[in-house]
């Protein structure tokens, strides 16, 4: 496919690699912080091309993997409802909760669905106006603009039998919070190219002088990625701190106008908990007072619950980038997708998942 | 998660700007997506297209900016120079 294909010729990765190679002469620690692109550098190698003193760290950006265990149980609640129809992207479906998941709420006669665009929700909201249409609102700011459309949808169309149960999550907040703790010693960032695609990258380059760390806006494909870590190495290299963009056919500076203007009206920052890291100050979105009715913690007056997580997963340092996924003693066993401890394992942007499907035994 | 797919427009629909739609042609799958963040798109242009949104116009030119770098790598010029 056009504006794919191109960006994974094997000639024009080794050639970047070469490039890459030739200009590190120090050790450096770079983080991806986006999950997709951790999918990407594991399933095509990316970083065993580079030379063996370049470290990818692997970061938060899973939105999957980062919900909250107390969500996850709310929306097991809700789909155990019976007039509920709890619509979800399907990768939520096998993250485990406190005591089990909402593909075991479906299979003991839930109704859960999964869509792929919330307006697929509102779309089964009109066709059943004597049900509860619920819809789980995870995914970045890539993501949340889509789900506010849905609800300034609903709200033209009257429609009062829908509600999001909101999780989203704030991507820069949690890139802040790791360069604040200095976990891992990161040294510079590939930013997500899709948040950015939404979001543009000027809010980065205050982040970028005060932490004094290049950050490159990177796309996804193995091109993308090679090219972004070759900024991010060549400003390391020269001492510099800048924002760079990667990602210039897609991403523009000031992001996307009337997503985030649409995103703005109906959502707005809150603070909130990170499965595996905790709270992030502006870390998470929340529905404003003005859309409150379509806000199913306010619709079903689900009160805030206290759940355990397992005490053995490691995967709140593997979003950290304080670990890799073989550095878990549970990891493959008895850790697997199919039976995942933690949340890194459900979604195929989790870390661990990654390195289960393409690196289960060690390379490097 | 934040997963988006090259697409084509090809055709447009709707004046609504919260419900304007077109059909995309994902390499000839062709799906029914929400322009509502794209008021610039016209058809024939690529769209990224994320959870039935299309989030961006592909800017053509600056599609092949990489591959600029990768002839001047080829010619020996050490370029590590940024793309924009």
């Amino acid at each position: 496919m056009k504006y794919i294909d191109e960006y994974r010729d094997p000639r024009a990765a080794a050639q970047l690699a070469d490039h890459i190679a030739r200009i590190t002469t120090r050790p450096w620690t770079i983080m991806e912080v986006c999950g997709g692109q951790t999918h990407a550098i594991v399933r095509h190698g990316i970083d065993l091309l580079l030379p063996e003193s370049i470290t990818l760290l692997h970061g938060p950006g899973c939105p999957v993997c980062v919900t909250p265990v107390e969500l996850i149980d709310k929306a097991i609640e809700l789909a155990s409802h019976q007039d509920v129809i709890f619509c979800s992207f399907g990768d939520m479906l096998r993250v485990p909760g406190s005591v089990n998941d909402l593909l075991t709420a479906k299979a003991r006669g839930g109704d859960v669905r999964i869509v792929y665009s919330p307006l697929d929700a509102i779309t089964i909201a009109r066709e059943n106006p004597h049900r509860e249409i619920v819809f789980f609102g995870i995914g970045f700011e890539t993501t949340a603009p889509s789900n506010a459309a849905a609800i300034m949808q609903a709200k033209q169309l009257g429609l009062s039998n829908f509600s999001v149960l909101p999780a989203w999550v704030a991507v820069l907040p949690a890139m802040q919070a790791i360069a604040a703790s200095g976990a891992g010693k990161v040294q510079a960032f590939l930013a997500a190219g899709h948040v950015c695609a939404i979001m543009g990258y000027a809010e980065y380059e205050d982040m970028a002088s005060r932490f004094h760390l290049p950050i490159v806006v990177t796309g996804f494909e193995p091109l993308d990625i090679l090219q972004g870590l070759g900024l991010a190495i060549s400003q390391l290299e020269q001492g510099r701190a800048e924002v760079e963009n990667q990602y210039t056919r897609a991403v523009r500076r000031e992001g996307n106008q009337p997503a985030r203007k649409l995103m703005d009206a109906v959502l707005m920052p809150v603070d909130r908990k990170w499965r595996g890291i905790g709270i992030i100050p502006g870390g998470g979105l929340a529905i404003r007072q003005e859309y409150a009715s379509f806000d199913a913690e306010k619709k079903f007056g689900l009160t805030s619950m206290v759940a355990d997580e397992s005490t053995v997963c490691i995967s709140g340092l593997i979003l950290q980038g304080l670990k890799k996924p073989h550095d878990c003693p549970a990891f493959g066993n008895p850790c697997t997708p199919e039976r995942p401890l933690g949340a890194t394992m459900v979604s195929s942007e989790g870390a661990c998942a990654a390195y289960y499907r393409y690196r289960r035994v060690p390379s490097r | 998660m934040c997963l988006a797919v090259p697409g084509q427009l090809l055709s447009a629909s709707g004046d609504d700007p919260l419900t304007r739609a077109g059909r995309v042609s994902f390499g000839g799958i062709i799906k029914d997506i929400n322009l509502a963040f794209v008021p610039e798109a016209v058809v024939g242009d690529y769209l990224l297209v994320h959870a039935g949104f299309a989030i961006s116009v592909i800017d053509e030119q600056e599609a092949g900016r990489i591959f600029d770098l990768l002839r001047e790598l080829d010619q020996g010029d050490d370029a590590g120079k940024p793309p924009a």
